[in-house]
């Protein structure tokens, strides 16, 4: 790090943070900067309340991306842009804070600056710019007071209202400034930035592995804020997905929504979109890393599950060395446990292609279906040759102390008919496979439970063709 | 014109509690909790936690000047635990330092030794035991024990509900600063600043009017920062006091779900009687309710539950129970419909039981035995303008109930494994604190010689929209723009003495308040312009910020009016005070007239269950509600739509779930579980009734704050009709939350998932 600490642009002024750089960019605004219009509503990334927008260079322009600045740290804003509601606050409303002042979508106004920042992270990064992609990018935001119906009239009357063609990302902050809908600090930011004088943000060896932190700050923010952080979203090479022969090449320190934006992710696999969704929201995914899912070896990690059942193996390194690749059904080895080794990092994640005929299914329940840890969640994908299934993999989480290959299901599917028995068949064999626990996401035997279902639910998913009346009577 | 607050709230100009500008010096405290449930203190050593860098306080039981007592309407709750502590969260000591950090770090070094003694969490053991916080309550009217003969189906059953965390985005927050004389000046997050003073008074032993408490508006609140904001703010001031530094205190949102009471749980036997066409002849039922360690607010909740027990319905016989159950848990309080709720579940329970038991679809029960006009209900007062039978009949022609039904019959037919379920709930919400001494408030109103004005009254703006009402209403009671107009903070130096802004009333007495003492500057003023004017002031108005003479126009505008006014030496401020008329309830007798009026309405609820991965979506609410007539349909919109999603909420996936020794596991977001964006449905609407003026509250208006929440509870119906459209049910268990994990249990067949929890 820098002598005199970290230069990014805050808002529109070049400042220098003098926080530690473990420290979380919440207090950097709320405590170094006095900026409160950015609110603390769990430190956990779970409320959307502390929403910012960080900003960095991207071709010939600029790429940002809503985040949770609890979970932040402060070495990250080397070289950036940070925005914050106070940023966004020009001296007449924009049509963001109008169309929410207008339908009433703020109550005890909390929440509302998070909304604002989100919103206006909608449209700076979006894609499309209709109302359910506006829906979706504010997914992260809790609201207590007003119900959200206000929230999507709000909404409505703000897309509506777009005159914007939605064109290049990297540019589109410079099209929103010039037609007012950002304020004019936006205009030439790529420009200030290149000129911003900062040290190179660390790729610190010795320090503790970030990628998106949103694991890490979540469980051990208190110690991280005295420690060397090495930034793996500093370390990023090439694509977040490319292709290399019949596999399917994942950048480790790629970001969730990043995968789930991806076209060929989604080729592949059908309803990819749908299945990424279903992790966190899109405040978090704009973070988090399928490797950090993976090396934080959480039982329940959506992705380590969704990649077990793919096959996937993960290329292993350390700086300087060759990779060893190792497959990930062999990569966790007990409670949080992995075969990583003190110093190994994952670089890549390889995916082998799917076969033509082939099926994929992801299947998560939650006490609530979208931003929550999953009470169990599984992955099936198999190839299908005359009516039966070939090769098969299930996988399952939150059933076991790892994320969970089940090899003996996997093994006893391959070959059989595609057929109800077929899936009741296997539905008992993978909750057999499994030893649960009672804890906040729900009792042992409810997860056991839970899995038989959801193993039928494959099947109903990946076989249209399946007589559902002949399940329903087998549940019943 | 837009609401200010709505403005400052998007431009993030709306300081709360933790963005206020900390006075130089300003300390942190943080709260050391009991983590036992129930025990003596062996020990107590705060030596490590005071030779931290940056302390400069460890406060404990013994450092309280005056009653280490902050019940307010049982005396049986100590600021910090006094030998023994009674619940995991209780606080025990308080850490001052130079930052939140240190005081936190410092906070884990106390030495905490405690002996453990048994805890219990289940009310209904708690009962048995005679661990009660007040004598049982009863309602009565009829003679049920007569009627039972009578009836020609009688089902029985047991009614469970969950506790429910408020989650107000903002947490618990007070600042303290001690101001020159020996003066307090505090700045809660609370709902009741006049509890917060009297409190503060008490525990420190000065006089009120060595505290101000001054709030501007909170984070959201429903029901969670009216007792349970007092603590934290007595703490603050506590320290403040002792240090004669300003002293901050914030709960962490761990902090704050762990320590906090929530919305009481309740365990309820019930027993419901019908003649021949389905016409309730008696209903009779016993209400456990988990009160927590302390009694905070639970016997009026109770009786608010008691005087809920038959929600728009008539019964001619009933008997109704309650018990307020002392429990090793965080002091149950105060939340958005404060008891109403739990009752109308059991009431629906009831009339689900008897509808599964007669097969009929349980709307033809509702309908048939909707509240009537004039009909009494237990509590002897009977209802007026009862708009019952018209929302509930508007409902179900503007939404079209039959075509509903249909589809979801075809569809049902057509689906083996997604089933859909429709439910009706209709809701009668008594008006009024149930203490009928509660319902009085007061307004303070200046105009400054420039024309603009400021109003102060006891409400306080925690995203209700209380401060938009009432600078309507006092701009059109003194004929100008909502502009000039400034709602103050809430302090208790400009309005002394004030109720909780609380019950829905904020409106209706603080709202009467304003509009009187406006009334009366208005008419000072008219009269300083007859004597302008030299006309009468019976034939001059004010409107349109200009003086009219008999509808006409005149040349005396609002500012040369006032500053005439004042030239001729008139009070240009003016207090004004209101109560509630003709209120009365007799709790021995169980009779009277507790409520100004009632707020009806229906909602239309409709879900879908998965049958194979046991979850449950709810698809649509549509809602008649009978908002009186609205001062503000934005508000009321928004406030009627917060409160059915929190409802749907507290039917479905909130759930509390607490280790065996009374920890709570769920103690962050990402464990307990809120309604997001995509949990709530798109097809939410709320139609308010036409021609519903009601001439009981200001201007026509009804509240509108917790009514609404109730129509959530059709949510459980609908997932449990989607859910006997696949396989039937036990009648006589109904078990909230409908947690996925119990939707699955119950289409497994467990008996036990739709028993609960506590059962344990
Ligand atoms: C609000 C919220 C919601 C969430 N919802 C979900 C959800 O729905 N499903 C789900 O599965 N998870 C969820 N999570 C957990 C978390 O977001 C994911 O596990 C995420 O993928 C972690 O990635 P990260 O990059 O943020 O990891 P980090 O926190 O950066 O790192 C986690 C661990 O992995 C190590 N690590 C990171 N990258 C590498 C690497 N390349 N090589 C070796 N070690 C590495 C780190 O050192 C650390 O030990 C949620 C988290 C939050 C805060
Ligand atoms: S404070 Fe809740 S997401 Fe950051
Ligand atoms: S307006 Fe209160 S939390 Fe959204």
């Amino acid at each position: 790090m820098s002598e005199g600490g970290i230069r990014l642009i805050l808002n529109g002024e070049a400042v220098t943070a003098s926080m530690a750089p473990g420290g979380v960019v919440l207090d950097f605004l709320r405590r170094e900067r006095g900026l409160r219009g950015t609110k603390e509503g769990c430190r956990e990334g779970d409320c959307g309340a502390c929403t910012v927008l960080l900003g960095e260079r991207a071709g010939s322009g600029m790429r940002y991306r809503a985040v949770a600045s609890c979970l932040l740290p402060v070495a990250e804003l080397a070289g950036r842009h940070l925005v914050s509601i106070e940023g966004l606050d020009g001296e007449r409303l924009s049509a963001i804070q109008r169309a929410i002042v207008e339908e009433g979508a703020t109550q005890c106004g909390f929440c509302t600056p998070g909304l604002v920042v989100a919103l206006t992270g909608f449209l700076l990064t979006s894609p499309g710019l209709g109302e359910e992609d506006a829906m979706e990018a504010i997914d992260g935001n809790i609201c207590r007071c007003t119900g959200y119906a206000s929230i999507r009239r709000a909404v409505r009357r703000l897309v509506d209202g777009l005159e914007l063609e939605p064109g290049a990302l990297e540019t589109r902050h410079e099209a929103l400034a010039a037609a007012g809908l950002l304020p004019p600090l936006f205009a030439g930011i790529a420009a200030r930035l290149d000129a911003l004088e900062h040290a190179p943000a660390s790729a610190d060896a010795g320090g503790i592995p970030v990628a998106g932190g949103t694991d890490l700050f979540v469980v051990e923010a208190a110690r991280l804020r005295k420690e060397r952080l090495r930034l793996l979203s500093r370390e990023r090479r090439g694509e977040p997905v490319s292709e290399e022969g019949n596999l399917i090449v994942l950048d480790a320190a790629s970001t969730m929504e990043e995968l789930r934006q991806s076209p060929l992710l989604e080729a592949c696999f059908p309803s990819w979109r749908r299945f990424l969704g279903l992790h966190s929201s899109t405040l978090i995914r704009n973070r988090a890393t399928p490797a950090g899912n993976i090396a934080h070896a959480s039982p329940i990690g959506d992705m380590s599950v969704v990649l077990l059942a793919l096959d996937a193996r993960l290329q292993i390194g350390r700086d300087g060395e060759r990779a060893r690749t190792v497959a990930l059904d062999r990569f966790f080895l007990g409670y949080k446990e992995t075969d990583l080794a003190p110093g190994e990092l994952i670089t890549r994640i390889l995916v082998p292609r799917p076969a033509p005929a082939s099926r994929f299914n992801f299947e998560k329940v939650s006490r609530r279906q979208h931003l929550d840890i999953a009470s169990v969640n599984t992955a099936f994908s198999c190839t299908v040759e005359d009516g039966a299934i070939g090769t098969a993999r299930l996988s399952a989480g939150g059933v076991a102390p790892i994320p969970l290959y089940l090899a003996e299901s996997s093994a006893w599917l391959s070959g059989r008919p595609v057929s109800v028995a077929t899936a009741l068949g296997a539905a008992e064999r993978a909750a057999a496979e499994i030893t649960p626990i009672s804890d906040v996401r729900g009792s042992a035997d409810y997860k056991r439970r839970l899995l038989r279902r959801l193993v039928l639910a494959h099947f109903v998913t990946c076989f249209p063709g399946l007589p559902q009346e002949e399940i329903a009577h087998a549940i019943a | 014109m837009p609401s200010p607050d709505a403005v400052a709230h998007v431009r993030a100009r709306s300081p709360f509690v933790d963005d206020l500008p900390e006075p130089e010096g300003t300390l942190h405290g943080a709260v050391l909790p009991s983590p036992v449930a129930h025990g003596r203190i062996l020990r107590l050593d705060t030596a490590p936690a005071l030779a931290m860098p940056g302390v400069a306080a460890v406060l404990t039981a013994a450092d309280v000047p005056g009653e280490n007592q902050i019940g307010g309407i049982v005396q049986d709750e100590a600021l910090l635990a006094q030998g023994e502590v009674h619940h995991v969260g209780q606080p025990v000591a308080l850490v001052v330092a130079a930052t939140p950090r240190q005081a936190r770090a410092a906070r884990d070094l106390i030495a905490l030794e405690i002996e453990e003694l048994e805890a219990v969490f289940d009310p209904r053991r708690a009962a048995e035991r005679g661990k009660l916080i007040a004598p049982a309550r009863t309602i009565a009217c009829g003679d049920v024990d007569e009627a039972w003969a009578r009836c020609a189906t009688i089902v029985e059953g047991r009614a469970d509900s969950g506790a429910q965390e408020h989650l107000y985005l903002e947490t618990q927050a007070c600042l303290a600063v001690p101001e020159a004389r020996g003066r307090l000046h505090l700045f809660p997050a609370t709902q009741s600043p006049s509890g917060v003073q009297r409190i503060t008074a008490r525990v420190l032993g000065l006089q009120m009017h060595d505290i101000e408490v001054e709030v501007q508006r909170l984070g959201g609140a429903f029901g969670g920062k009216e007792d349970q904001a007092t603590p934290w703010a007595v703490m603050a001031a506590l320290a403040a006091h002792r240090l004669a530094r300003p002293v901050k205190i914030v709960l962490g949102r761990g902090e704050d779900m762990r320590m906090t009471g929530k919305r009481h749980p309740y365990s309820t036997d019930f027993r419901l009687g019908l003649d021949g066409e389905g016409r309730f002849l008696a209903f009779e039922a016993t209400y456990y309710q988990s009160s927590g360690a302390a009694a905070d607010l639970s016997t009026a909740i109770l009786q608010r539950t008691l005087f809920h027990a038959t929600n728009a319905y008539f019964v001619p016989n009933v008997r109704v129970t309650g018990f307020c159950c002392r429990t090793n848990l965080p002091p149950f309080t105060a939340f958005r419909g404060f008891g109403g709720p739990q009752a109308m579940f059991v009431m629906e329970s009831a009339i689900a039981a008897a509808a599964e038991r007669l097969g009929r679809p349980a709307r033809e029960l509702q309908e048939l035995n909707l509240l009537r006009e004039n009909d009494p209900l237990p509590y002897g007062m009977r209802v007026r303008r009862a708009n019952a039978r018209r929302s509930f009949a508007e409902a179900v022609e503007r939404f079209g109930l039959g075509r509903r039904l249909r589809e979801i019959e075809e569809h049902n037919a057509a689906s083996p494994l997604l089933k859909r379920g429709l439910a009706l709930m209709p809701v009668c919400f008594g008006i009024s604190f149930t203490n009928a001494s509660l319902n009085q408030a007061g307004a303070l109103v200046h105009i400054y010689t420039d024309g603009s004005v400021s109003l102060s009254t006891a409400a306080v703006e925690m995203g209700q929209g209380v401060a938009t009402k009432i600078r309507r209403i006092a701009a059109g009671a003194l004929g100008i723009s909502e502009r000039r107009i400034r709602v103050e903070s809430t302090s208790t130096s400009r309005v002394a003495n004030m109720s909780p802004t609380a019950a829905s009333t904020a409106t209706d007495l603080n709202g009467m308040a304003a509009l009187l003492a406006c009334r009366m500057l208005a008419s000072r003023l008219r009269t300083s312009a007859a004597e302008l004017l030299d006309v009468r002031a019976e034939d001059l108005e004010l409107r349109g910020e200009r003086v009219l003479l008999s509808g006409e126009v005149t040349d005396l505008g609002w500012n040369e009016l006032v500053a005439a006014t004042w030239k001729r030496r008139v009070d240009l401020t003016a207090h004004a005070f209101y109560s509630t008329p003709n209120l009365h309830f007799d709790p021995e007798e169980g009779r009277g007239r507790p409520f100004a009026y009632h707020v009806f309405g229906t909602a239309m609820v409709e879900a879908t269950v998965d049958l194979l991965r046991g979850t449950a979506t709810v698809d649509a609410v549509h809602v008649v509600h009978d908002a009186g007539r609205s001062l503000d349909p934005l508000v009321d919109r928004g406030q009627a739509e917060g409160g059915i999603v929190q409802g749907l909420g507290w039917m479905t996936m909130e759930d509390l779930v607490h280790a065996e020794d009374g920890r709570l596991l769920s103690d962050s977001l990402a464990t307990y579980k809120i309604p997001d964006l995509h949990f709530t449905p798109t097809a939410l609407e709320v139609v308010f009734l036409e021609d519903a003026a009601n001439p009981a509250a200001v201007l026509q208006t009804k509240a509108i704050g917790e009514p609404p929440f109730m129509y959530g509870i059709g949510a459980f119906f609908a997932i449990r009709n989607a859910i006997c459209a696949a396989r039937p049910l036990a009648v006589d268990r109904f078990v909230a939350p409908l947690t996925n994990e119990r939707i699955l249990g119950m289409l497994d067949g467990k008996r036990e998932e739709q028993g609960a929890r506590s059962e344990e």
